[in-house]
């Protein structure tokens, strides 16, 4: 299309603003009009929202306006989806500038878990031409038989953030919403607008039918490549370099001069107390009381909007933020990103350094903090990606059956469900495509009665199916219970904390009932601290005071640095690609040019007293130190596939007679320790390492552990929860008395011992080895290292060694089995009474 | 299931239990989570709430059918172990009145080749308040032998002549230790030496932290001691070294 084509009043409104249609904008509107679904890739300040929504508008307005009277059309035209309310809703500010400057006849509505229910209902009788919404709210609607008329008319569906909706069980979610709309309205079209990935064909096919055959259909691609480059650079640091520890403490004076320097800088970090530790010490030297603030998904609803308000209205110099601030919305005029430790992945930092500078034309500028030595070789290789324009997002998910499982009883709640139909339908989205029709089945006979071997709750069954063949809901209360149940994000268990004047005063118990609320924090962190000990939370040292019901009790410490460091780790290991190139840069000497001096000598110093890592090997080092005996690996495939080769390896070094005592993991190594002489063990041939990191130890060994992992139980109650075979803790329900709620652990247990291959522990599995065990790349980990496994004993830590050893004490130690260490506290009690 | 045991099978050594005294009682505490009298070859087990799973189920939260049979083999397991004259379940044995109704044939059959040669006396629960329908042994709310007392939920301290020697369920103690940065959770038995709270003994039965106010009602705060069910063995702690969860 030629811009001229355009109707007046649009080609008015982009004059009268100085600007002119773009390209990809315009490319856009053609490809609609031919009926085609588009993605299109664009970088921020692309003005992607405005080319998503062209179409529509020109439709709307070629439409004209609607019977006197009426409040619009009453027919939905588009649907807007994105995967944050707040995004949803700050679109919508955006869109009716356009709208209202053109006087356009439409109307924009959002609808999100905020929506008052009569202005829900009333959507439902009369729809706005626009609806800006999210993935849960179209599941609930698709549940609801009145709405299914609702999308007939729908033209026209635009995915925001595609590239990040996808990553998660909620793209699953997505994908079969979407695969239900195309088949209500067979002339849907969708536009996908998303950031740089590394394969764009995957997103091109999520956003279309499939015909089921080996071929992929794509939706047409329009990519607005450039923008300014970025301008990235690490921190030239003048201080001495850390071994360890996430913190970064040692820079936050030359961060504080950077903050200084800029206009409004984001300090991006990859975890909340990373963020409380950050702010904490900005704030010690913030002599000149620059307004600095803090935003994390765990701080007060009102205290986050606070901050989000602030910095729209250009009244913050910095914030300090987590991943909450990730996505699309407009924080207005940042000059500068920080990045403060590990990027993690190529694309997750082009993503965040995009926050920087909306306008396309000119660079966005970043700087990186790496915090410790490995973390600058992180960096470096981030940067060279970025240099390059390579991505590392992770090819597309394959659907999670727990979704499935939700979606097919959202189906059922609608309208009679034909089980042929529902198949072909389901796998006509790319994400299930290949999903096996007995897998389905059992998906079905799980949502109707539980999908056990044996058949004993046929007469409690949620599903019917009827003489014609078709299933339908037994009760209507299950569509109630359905509802409650919707969405794909289980929130761990939080607890609220609650400010309190301390029991350290010399009182019995806290006073202070009616204290202020400063947020939510994780059950999981609240359980290892016992009263008394102090930590970081909403950028305050708090003293944890005790549990009453579901809050945790706090009051103001007065210590100076806090007990509990507990960084935990983010959620995110290190991208396979950037592990990669780490792995060559060490291998390479040449290359360590780029890299400050002090890593450097350090790398040298590796290469004196013992080995670099190959490319494509394994290094393991063994050496003694105190009374114990350590065993270095190096492998950098990111701390979760690190944990499970550790647990697996300490079992299978205990039934060899090494006598392991524990391990501690992070992104880049591995270090076990024990009783055992493992120098001798390895060189005397008496443990083979080939035999030692044999793939089979992906079979046994791993099943023998996962009937114990915590990791496997909590992936369990997740699974268990979007499948809706437990219901959903609801706020107020918390107070019901903990033993009578039945516990996901315990389902597990019994689960695992009658029925192991029972479709939730299948689908449990299947997160586990992608998720938090990484199995999948531990199977390829395994599989390169195979005869590339060089040993080397030394008599002393090795200096690529220290960091890890290091984190020894302040990063959980896992391998000791739990009665192990109840014996351990039983038997302390026994000294105690002897002496 | 080994449910039928042949009679040969049943000369075993008794297994190790970890003796202590209950109001001048020696009784034996078992990591299965049973309490076993020699003197008047009496088994007691607390809790067990079969056919928690099809009660779960008629509300439609479709639990794994295979809590009764878990919990039937392990009881049973027990009770050849010890070969008791006695069998008290100590109420709750079904998770609702209607339970033992439903009991499917199987697990019916299982429970009477059990009850073989033994009394079997069922002490009334909250979740069971009638007696069980078409199975054998003897309903009660309550029963006292010798200077022991066996009900279901316990009574408030108020009267300790009264309260001494009673050992009850209802409650699901569970404790909690922390270690190495770490916290454990088990089910437990509890005891201040003049009374006993059972740990619960069925498969999908939850805990509740001794720490719980709950437990001010039946023991003076911080006067008892918890015995926390490992594998193979109990780990017993005194009351100041548990957390609240």
């Amino acid at each position: 299309m030629d811009a001229a084509q355009l109707p007046d009043r649009f080609l008015t409104w982009f004059a009268e603003r100085g600007w002119s249609p773009r390209p990809h904008q315009l490319a856009l509107v053609d490809h609609l009009s031919n009926g085609q679904s588009t993605l299109l890739i664009a970088p921020t300040g692309a003005g992607k929202t405005l080319a998503g929504f062209l179409p529509s508008l020109l439709e709307l307005n070629a439409r004209g306006k609607p019977a006197p009277g009426s409040a619009g059309s009453g027919k939905l035209h588009t649907l807007y989806i994105s995967p944050l309310k707040a995004l949803a809703v700050d679109i919508a500010r955006n869109l009716e500038t356009p709208v209202r400057d053109m006087d356009l006849p439409i109307t924009i509505e959002t609808r999100t878990g905020d929506t008052p229910s009569h202005k829900r209902q009333r959507q439902k009788q009369r729809p706005p031409d626009i609806l800006l919404t999210t993935p849960e709210q179209i599941a609930l609607l698709l549940s609801d038989p009145a709405s299914l008329d609702l999308f007939r008319t729908v033209k026209t569906v635009v995915l925001d953030e595609l590239h990040a909706l996808v990553t998660s069980k909620r793209g699953d979610l997505l994908a079969l919403g979407l695969a239900r709309l195309r088949a209500l309205s067979p002339n849907l079209r969708t536009i996908g607008l998303s950031a740089t990935v590394a394969n764009p064909d995957d997103l091109r096919a999520y956003l279309v039918g499939q015909p089921g055959t080996d071929k992929r259909n794509l939706a047409e691609l329009v990519h607005v490549s450039g923008g300014a480059e970025p301008d990235i650079s690490i921190l030239d640091s003048q201080e001495r370099l850390p071994w360890s520890g996430h913190s970064s403490r040692y820079a936050m004076g030359e961060v504080f001069e950077l903050i200084k320097a800029h206009r409004v800088t984001l300090v991006f970090v990859n975890t909340r107390s990373q963020a409380e530790a950050v702010f904490q010490e900005l704030w010690r030297i913030n002599v000149d009381t620059l307004p600095i603030a803090l935003h994390h998904g765990s701080l007060d609803v009102g205290q986050r909007r606070k901050v989000e308000a602030a910095m729209a209205s250009g009244g913050l110099r910095a914030v300090v933020a987590t991943s909450s601030l990730d996505l699309g919305i407009d924080w207005g005029d940042i000059d500068l990103v920080i990045n403060i430790g590990a990027p993690k992945g190529a694309s997750r930092l082009a993503q965040r350094i995009g926050r920087a500078n909306h306008r396309m034309d000119e660079p966005s500028k970043a700087i990186l903090v790496p915090a410790n030595r490995f973390e600058v070789l992180e960096c470096q290789a981030a940067l060279r990606a970025s240099q390059r324009g390579d991505q590392d997002t992770p090819p597309l998910r394959k659907g999670a059956l727990d979704v499935l499982a939700q979606h097919v009883l959202g189906l059922a709640c609608a309208d009679p469900l034909d089980p042929a139909a529902v198949y072909a339908e389901i796998t006509s989205s790319e994400t299930y495509r290949h999903l096996p029709w007995q897998t389905f089945e059992r998906v079905l006979d799980f949502v109707a009665t539980g999908g056990y071997a044996l058949k004993s709750y046929d007469q409690y069954a949620k599903l019917r199916r009827g003489k014609d063949g078709l299933w339908r809901i037994a009760h209507p209360k299950i569509a109630q219970q359905y509802r409650l149940n919707v969405g794909t994000i289980v929130e761990a268990p939080m607890l609220k904390v609650r400010l309190v004047r301390s029991k350290a005063d010399g009182r019995r118990t806290p006073v202070g009932r009616g204290g202020r609320v400063l947020g939510d924090i994780e059950e999981w962190f609240i359980e290892q601290l016992t009263a008394g000990d102090t930590f970081l939370f909403g950028g305050e040292i708090l003293r944890f005071e005790g549990i009453r019901e579901n809050e945790a009790y706090v009051s103001r410490a007065k210590t100076e640095s806090p007990m509990i460091p507990s960084y935990q780790g983010g959620k995110f290991p290190l991208s396979t690609y950037l592990a990669e190139s780490v792995r060559g840069m060490l291998a390479n000497p040449e290359s360590w040019r780029s890299l400050p001096e002090q890593v450097q000598e350090w790398l040298r110093l590796q290469h004196e007293k013992s080995k670099l890592p190959a490319r494509d090997g394994l290094l393991v080092e063994t050496f003694p130190r105190g009374n114990r005996h350590y065993m270095m690996c190096y492998p950098f495939e990111g701390r979760l596939a690190h944990q499970t080769l550790g647990m697996l390896l300490t079992k299978r070094l205990e039934r060899l007679g090494a006598r392991p005592m524990g391990f501690v993991a992070n992104d880049y190594a591995l270090s076990i320790w024990g009783l055992g002489d493992l120098s001798t063990l390895f060189s005397s041939g008496k443990i083979c390492l080939d035999t030692l990191f044999e793939e089979d130890i992906l079979g046994e060994d791993l099943d023998a552990w996962l009937a114990e992992s915590f990791l496997m139980k909590r992936t369990f109650r997740y699974c268990a929860v979007i499948a809706g075979l437990i219901e959903r803790r609801h706020p107020g329900q918390e107070k019901t008395g903990r033993q009578v709620t039945v516990s996901s652990d315990l389902i597990y247990d019994v689960l695992r011992a009658h029925e192991p291959d029972h479709i939730l522990l299948e689908a449990t599995w299947n997160d586990a080895a992608e998720g938090l065990l990484d199995i999948s790349r531990l199977g390829e980990l395994l599989a390169r290292i195979k005869g590339r496994i060089t040993h080397i004993g030394l008599e002393r830590v090795s200096p690529l060694s220290v960091p890890v050893l290091l984190e020894i004490g302040k990063e959980p130690v896992y391998g000791e089995a739990m009665d192990d260490i109840l014996a351990d506290a039983a038997e302390d009690l026994v000294l105690e009474a002897m002496q | 299931m080994n449910a039928l045991t042949s009679q040969k099978d049943r000369f075993v050594a008794a297994p190790v239990c970890h003796d202590i005294q209950i109001n001048g009682q020696l009784v034996g505490l078992h990591d299965s989570g049973v309490l076993w009298w020699p003197d008047q070859s009496v088994l007691v087990v607390a809790d067990l709430h079969l056919e928690k799973g099809s009660s779960y189920a008629r509300r439609g939260v479709m639990l794994p059918p295979y809590d009764t049979a878990e919990t039937l083999e392990r009881l049973a397991a027990a009770i050849n172990a010890f070969d008791p004259a006695c069998v008290i379940a100590l109420g709750d044995s079904f998770h609702d009145p209607d339970g033992s109704d439903r009991l499917p044939p199987a697990y019916r059959a299982m429970l009477a080749t059990l009850q073989i040669n033994r009394n079997w006396i069922w002490v009334t629960g909250n979740h069971d308040p009638v007696a069980p329908v078409r199975l054998c042994g003897e309903t009660v709310d309550e029963i006292t032998i010798g200077p022991l007392t066996f009900r279901h939920e316990p009574l408030p301290k108020t009267d300790r002549q009264q309260i001494a020697g009673e050992v009850c369920g209802h409650l699901h103690p569970a404790a909690r230790v922390r270690r190495y940065g770490r916290s454990i959770r088990r089910a437990c038995f509890a005891t201040d030496g003049a009374r006993l709270v059972m740990p619960a003994f069925g498969a999908l039965t939850g805990g509740l932290n001794v720490a719980d106010p709950a437990f001010h009602l039946v023991f003076r705060r911080r006067q008892f001691s918890a015995f926390m069910l490992g594998n193979d063995r109990l780990y017993p702690f005194t009351a100041s070294r548990l957390i609240a969860d």
